[in-house]
């Protein structure tokens, strides 16, 4: 009978929510790399080698500059790093990436090794969404994989729940708007009328490569290379897809639920 | 049947020299390729080859049965030619997308409109099939849907609860992959065949490397072709979970709902395991792999397969001890056997209409020539049965998984692939978790992409769902959609 089992069951594996952020964060898996970080005072005089094996044009090098990482581009599959014959590019196994601005996703020149983590809302908004926050989820072009991995905070593992944040199955309801995918010409519309009908003061999430610079379709006609040409964007969280992890510390971060971690 | 056929035959991962593809006048070819569909050959693919001022139509049936594929074209034409569509049904969106991107009209074609309208024009502002009378009410839904997921427009004709006919409007995902992979491989365009459906990485890379190597003359070192085949596998398992689990939380029977959410996790987190990324993006290259399964890697791999294998059957087993579940399931959303034939259903959709097709079986590459699932099929053509078969090939693929990570190939991960052959067709297809992912590939003099065709199952699918609707009550919607799980951007490229 299942409802016997299932009480069973539920007695026996207790709660399965994970700890965090009371204590430790679930571990990334090993080959995920996490953050990256450049180094560019490691760069050999002239070399290159990091530029060409990256699919979404992320990394740069300008005649007689220092090299750039543009994790907003980034997919994290680490071709600069096995390029790299110096080790000026090294993956540092940080979850956390989320970034208010869009230039400090661009990694490179002194003091700008690593990304420069989002600072959280002004004291006013705070108030407003620091304990209740209602997000209407759009995609505009995404793959199903930065949905998937949004979708998934809403699971017993995660429980987003637990910090007063929701998806909403309309504008009206909502503080802010989601966004995943490049936004297609054919969803450009559809998102502007959808961010018109959320009430002010509203918050936009751009999530994944393809919302934050057009990902692997950067450039196509079809796309127009992020959410930030059609709204104001608030938070950045890179990534294809951003692991949950990511996605959950961006969030919370916005909210100032992270202070000083 | 017997593939005594004017086609050329090509069996998958496998290429032929575009000259060697028999040529027909345009009405000879559609008269050719009706009488091979009529005894019973499959259309996997109809779409326009640009030659000069005119454009030539390419067909690629899958003789199942005979585990062979076959290919004809036309001669380069512009204008109309008599519609597959009237005799054969399969062809009308193949028709349609031709028409849209090619200008050939399909003469005779019953609902003959744009398949995903590019350039900012929304295709929720086309023309709708409409029905008539005073009870009749129209309901609008989408493109921005109530969940996370794509967007989509559906348009029902309602009378009272129930729906006569439902439309669906696609084309609010499309990113442009096609026209973007002419004159490639380009630098981007792996991470594009990885996210062309972002849930279907593992098959639809696989079908692009697999392209890649057929056209280079080679094939992937079988460690790696093994590796595939395992991340494939487990693909399949975390969809199929989050599937039941979807469909319990529609039925409103959260046990399983909640259980599923997290194994479906566990089963995504195996992949990572494999390549770091929950969706395996990072895994398949042409000419093999970028990572390796070692066996420390494989035991810890194994181990925490056979503990999430367990806990989805548990939770499975509540699902289906549930009177109220299966009540809720049964005789809703019927697509019957003759439709889904006429239809050209695929994959788990196909099977659940009693259709026994499985790539994996009937058209092997890679490692499925080895080692083979049984394929899971059950005749009842509802939700039930589409729930059911996603629990029979939860069981299968565990099982697969269980017997080939014990034993493998050891040759290596990787080859440096030769040029692609200039001139030259090639196709790979994979038995991806929702049905078959199709690649074809067409090059030019210098070995470069002249044509480059992709066909998620979705494309053949979605017209399946529309089908279902048809006489049931509009509030059992979610759970035939869910009961499908199809892609949008995968149908949108």
């Amino acid at each position: 009978m299942f409802i016997f089992d299932t009480i069973a069951h539920r007695l026996k594996c207790g709660c399965q929510t994970m700890v965090w952020p009371n204590g430790p964060a679930p571990a990334l898996p090993d080959r995920h790399g996490g953050a990256l970080r450049v180094d560019a005072t490691k760069c050999a005089e002239g070399c290159n080698a990091c530029v060409p094996v990256c699919p979404t044009q992320a990394v740069t090098r300008p005649e007689g500059k220092a090299v750039a990482l543009d994790l907003g581009r980034c997919l994290f599959c680490a071709a600069c790093v096995e390029a790299c014959p110096q080790g000026a590019i090294t993956q540092t196994g940080d979850y956390r990436l989320a970034a208010r601005r869009r230039e400090d996703l661009v990694l490179g020149g002194p003091g700008l090794e690593e990304t420069r983590l989002a600072a959280a809302l002004d004291e006013k908004l705070r108030k407003l969404f620091g304990r209740s926050l209602r997000l209407r989820q759009v995609s505009a072009g995404g793959c199903a994989a930065c949905e998937a991995d949004t979708n998934v905070l809403t699971t017993i593992g995660w429980d987003l729940g637990r910090f007063g944040i929701q998806f909403v199955a309309s504008p009206r309801h909502a503080d802010g708007l989601l966004i995943t995918g490049p936004v297609t010409q054919n969803m450009r519309l559809a998102l502007e009328k959808t961010y018109a009908a959320v009430a002010a003061p509203k918050l936009v999430i751009a999530v994944g490569a393809c919302a934050i610079a057009g990902g692997p379709f950067a450039g196509h006609p079809e796309v127009s290379d992020g959410a930030a040409a059609v709204v104001p964007v608030d938070l950045y969280i890179p990534g294809c897809p951003p692991h949950p992890m990511t996605i959950l510390d961006g969030l919370l971060r916005l909210l100032g639920r992270l202070e000083g971690r | 049947m017997s593939t005594s056929t004017p086609f050329a035959l090509l069996a998958n991962a496998s290429s032929v020299p575009w000259a060697e593809i028999p040529v027909w006048p345009a009405e000879e070819f559609v008269h050719a390729t009706a009488s091979e569909l009529s005894r019973g050959a499959r259309l996997c693919a109809w779409f326009g080859v640009p030659e000069g001022p005119g454009t030539r139509l390419v067909a690629v049936l899958a003789f199942d049965a005979d585990n062979t594929l076959a290919v004809g074209r036309s001669e380069p034409f512009t204008g109309s030619y008599p519609s597959l569509t009237a005799t054969h049904a399969q062809a009308h969106l193949f028709e349609r997308e031709v028409w849209e991107q090619h200008g050939l009209t399909p003469a005779g074609h019953p609902w003959l409109k744009p398949v995903r309208r590019t350039a900012g024009n929304a295709p929720a502002n086309g023309e709708f099939f409409r029905v008539g009378g005073p009870e009749v009410h129209e309901v609008a839904v989408g493109p921005v849907h109530a969940g996370i997921i794509e967007p989509g427009h559906f348009r029902f004709q309602c009378a009272g609860e129930e729906v006569m006919f439902l439309e669906i409007a696609l084309g609010y995902q499309h990113r442009g992959i096609e026209e973007a992979l002419a004159g490639g491989p380009h630098r981007a365009t792996l991470s594009q065949m990885e996210t062309v459906a972002g849930d279907t990485t593992i098959a639809h890379a696989t079908a692009h490397a697999t392209l890649m190597e057929a056209l280079a003359g080679t094939e992937a070192p079988l460690r790696a072709q093994w590796l595939r085949a395992m991340a494939l596998e487990l693909e399949r398992l975390a969809n199929h979970t989050g599937d039941l689990g979807a469909l319990a939380g529609d039925v409103a029977f959260l046990p399983t709902s909640s259980a599923c959410g997290k194994i479906r996790g566990d089963f995504l987190n195996l992949t990572a395991l494999i390549c770091g990324n929950r969706f395996g993006r990072g895994l398949v290259r042409p000419g093999g792999c970028r990572h390796d399964l070692e066996p420390a890697r494989a035991a810890q791999l194994l181990e925490r397969l056979k503990k999430a294998l367990a806990d989805a059957e548990q939770a499975a087993g509540w699902f289906w001890d549930a009177a109220s579940v299966r009540m809720r399931l049964e005789e809703v959303g019927i697509v019957f056997p003759a439709q889904a034939a006429e239809i050209g259903l695929v994959g788990p959709a196909a099977r659940a209409c009693g259709l026994v097709h499985d790539i994996r079986y009937d058209h092997p590459a890679g490692w499925h020539r080895f080692a083979q699932a049984p394929v899971a099929v059950w005749p009842s053509g509802d939700v039930f049965a589409r729930a059911r078969v996603r629990s029979l090939e939860i069981q299968r693929s565990g099982a697969y998984l269980c017997e080939q990570l014990t034993a493998p190939p050891d040759d290596g991960l990787r080859l440096e692939l030769p040029p692609s052959a200039p001139d030259t067709f090639a196709a790979a297809l994979v038995e991806g978790w929702r049905g078959e992912v199709c690649h074809f590939a067409l090059t030019d003099e210098a070995g470069r992409f002249r044509r480059y065709k992709i066909i998620d199952p979705s494309f053949h699918n979605w017209m399946g769902l529309s089908l279902a609707l048809r006489g049931t009550a509009i509030s059992d919607f979610p759970i035939c959609n869910k009961s499908f799980n199809l892609s949008y951007c995968g149908f949108d490229l």
